[in-house]
């Protein structure tokens, strides 16, 4: 069969990458209130269909069907570029993660780097929000929103340079081709590269956590401090489009942490490769995030901002050092 | 610089507990009662609105229309009335309503009542938007269960 053109093969990945997060966003709340009854023993949504299993798209369809009230006094602009400008870097991103070695919309060289270019663009999508809409928790919201991303990127992008010096490539399915042939290949438990791999992988799912303003670093919209937070004046599918943006920024955090640390789409034993490994290690690694929110109460804004600076940083940048070292001094023990 | 370590390790170790935690009440069965598809067995002494006792040889009231428990209810919540029958020696009743929308549930006419005649029900599933469903016929309520 040969390949289709490549103006078809764009349009159909980006018509099945928008309906994956749009999917994603939907199920992944079905699966958080599904785990939050069953953590307090309850049994969450189950009235729509089997399971419940309807509910998400109830709940979309109410959202689309509602009323979008824009408040006095906002500024009308960037009011309203904040929503899409909070989801579109989140489905931009899927443009470059390898489902498996031939699903992928775009494999480029710099797909790591255009991942975090874009998911620092999503931070101004919060800041607008809370800005544009003329209230005074949304405001606080954004400036915490802020604050907390900036604090976390720099142990995250100080995590991915490691990565990097490693892999020595930029391409995401490199990296994981890279890590073919078994769990031991994969670079969480890569000891000969860098000793504290772990720790990097917990610096590394921790701050994608935190930048995605999940509990428990969900500072950016305490209820029982700021109403919503930075969503606050928003309804309808304004505010539809901000959620959706979460979670499909979970699912992106959740996705690099698989290419870079778990194999993507390898497999642990080394049989079959494919986007069903991708899928499993992605949607374990959801799971954690979920019964993570769970568990842990939020914490307070000091509390986030010290764990950023005074722990995760000095360990990121020792690791970045180390990392550095075992380069070089690695093929001089064994050459 | 000890405890800066020992605070990291123990803070991890502690995290990973709650998880295990959380993670074992996930599988645990749950213990909510679905109600309107179940519901509990209400305990003995269960005060729901009053209603009247039968009597099983006759299998009418037992009510002898003394009206103490007219006389004892504190908000005048009931109004009995009995009237005289030919060939009969004591009043039957006639009338037994309680308005509900004032009672408190004191059981001050349960205490009141010397043939035993009236009880707490079990009923709680009383929701309404009109006043006039609170206006309880007891009688015809007796009447309906048979």
């Amino acid at each position: 069969m040969n390949p289709p053109s490549e103006p078809i093969r764009l349009l159909a990945f980006l018509i099945g990458l928008i309906i994956f997060a749009a999917l994603n966003a939907a199920y992944l709340v079905w699966l958080e209130r599904k785990v939050a009854g069953h953590v307090q023993r309850r049994i969450g949504p189950k009235e729509v269909g089997p399971f419940g299993l309807l509910q998400p798209l109830v709940d979309g369809i109410k959202l689309m069907t509602k009323q979008i009230l824009v408040p006095d006094h906002i500024d009308p602009i960037l009011f309203r570029i904040a929503p899409p400008l909070l989801l579109i870097p989140a489905v931009m991103s899927f443009v470059t993660i390898p489902f498996s070695e031939t699903l992928v919309a775009r494999d480029i060289n710099l797909g790591l780097l255009m991942i975090f270019a874009f998911a620092s663009i999503n931070v101004l999508g919060i800041l607008l929000g809370g800005w544009g809409s003329n209230n005074k928790y949304a405001v606080i919201a954004a400036a915490r929103g802020v604050s907390q991303n900036v604090a976390y990127e720099i142990p995250m992008l100080i995590t991915v340079i490691t990565m990097v010096m490693i892999t020595h490539t930029l391409n995401l399915n490199e990296i994981v081709r890279q890590q073919a042939g078994g769990i031991f290949n994969w670079y969480i438990f890569r000891w000969s590269a860098n000793p504290l791999m772990l720790v990097s992988f917990l610096i590394f799912f921790t701050c994608s956590m935190a930048e995605t303003n999940r509990a428990p670093f969900d500072l950016g919209e305490a209820e029982s401090e700021l109403v919503a937070g930075y969503h606050t004046e928003y309804s309808g599918m304004g505010f539809g489009l901000f959620f959706m943006g979460e979670y499909a920024n979970i699912v992106i955090g959740c996705s690099l942490a698989t290419l870079l640390f778990l194999g993507g789409w390898q497999c642990p034993f080394g049989l079959w490769p494919g986007v069903h490994w991708f899928l499993i290690k992605l949607y374990l690694l959801i799971f954690t995030v979920i019964l993570i929110r769970w568990t842990f109460p939020r914490t307070t804004i000091y509390g986030l901002l010290n764990l950023s600076w005074k722990i995760l940083i000095p360990f990121a940048l020792f690791n970045l050092i180390l990392t550095g070292a075992m380069l070089k001094i690695w093929p001089l023990i064994f050459p | 610089m000890s405890g800066y370590f020992a605070e990291i390790f123990s803070g991890t170790k502690s995290l990973a507990i709650g998880m295990g935690i959380t993670f074992k009440y996930m599988l645990k069965p749950v213990v909510t009662v679905q109600y309107p598809y179940e519901t509990l067995k209400m305990p003995e002494r269960y005060r729901g609105h009053i209603e009247l006792v039968k009597d099983p040889e006759t299998g009418e009231a037992k009510c002898i229309v003394c009206g103490m428990c007219q006389r004892a209810c504190p908000s005048g919540c009931i109004t009995v009335a009995g009237d005289k029958r030919e060939g009969e020696k004591k009043k039957v009743l006639g009338k037994y309503v309680l308005n509900f929308t004032t009672c408190s549930l004191c059981g001050s006419c349960v205490e009141s009542c010397k043939s035993g005649a009236i009880k707490f029900s079990k009923e709680y599933n009383l929701a309404s938007t009109r006043k006039e469903d609170y206006i309880l016929d007891l009688l015809q309520r007796l009447k309906e269960q048979r």
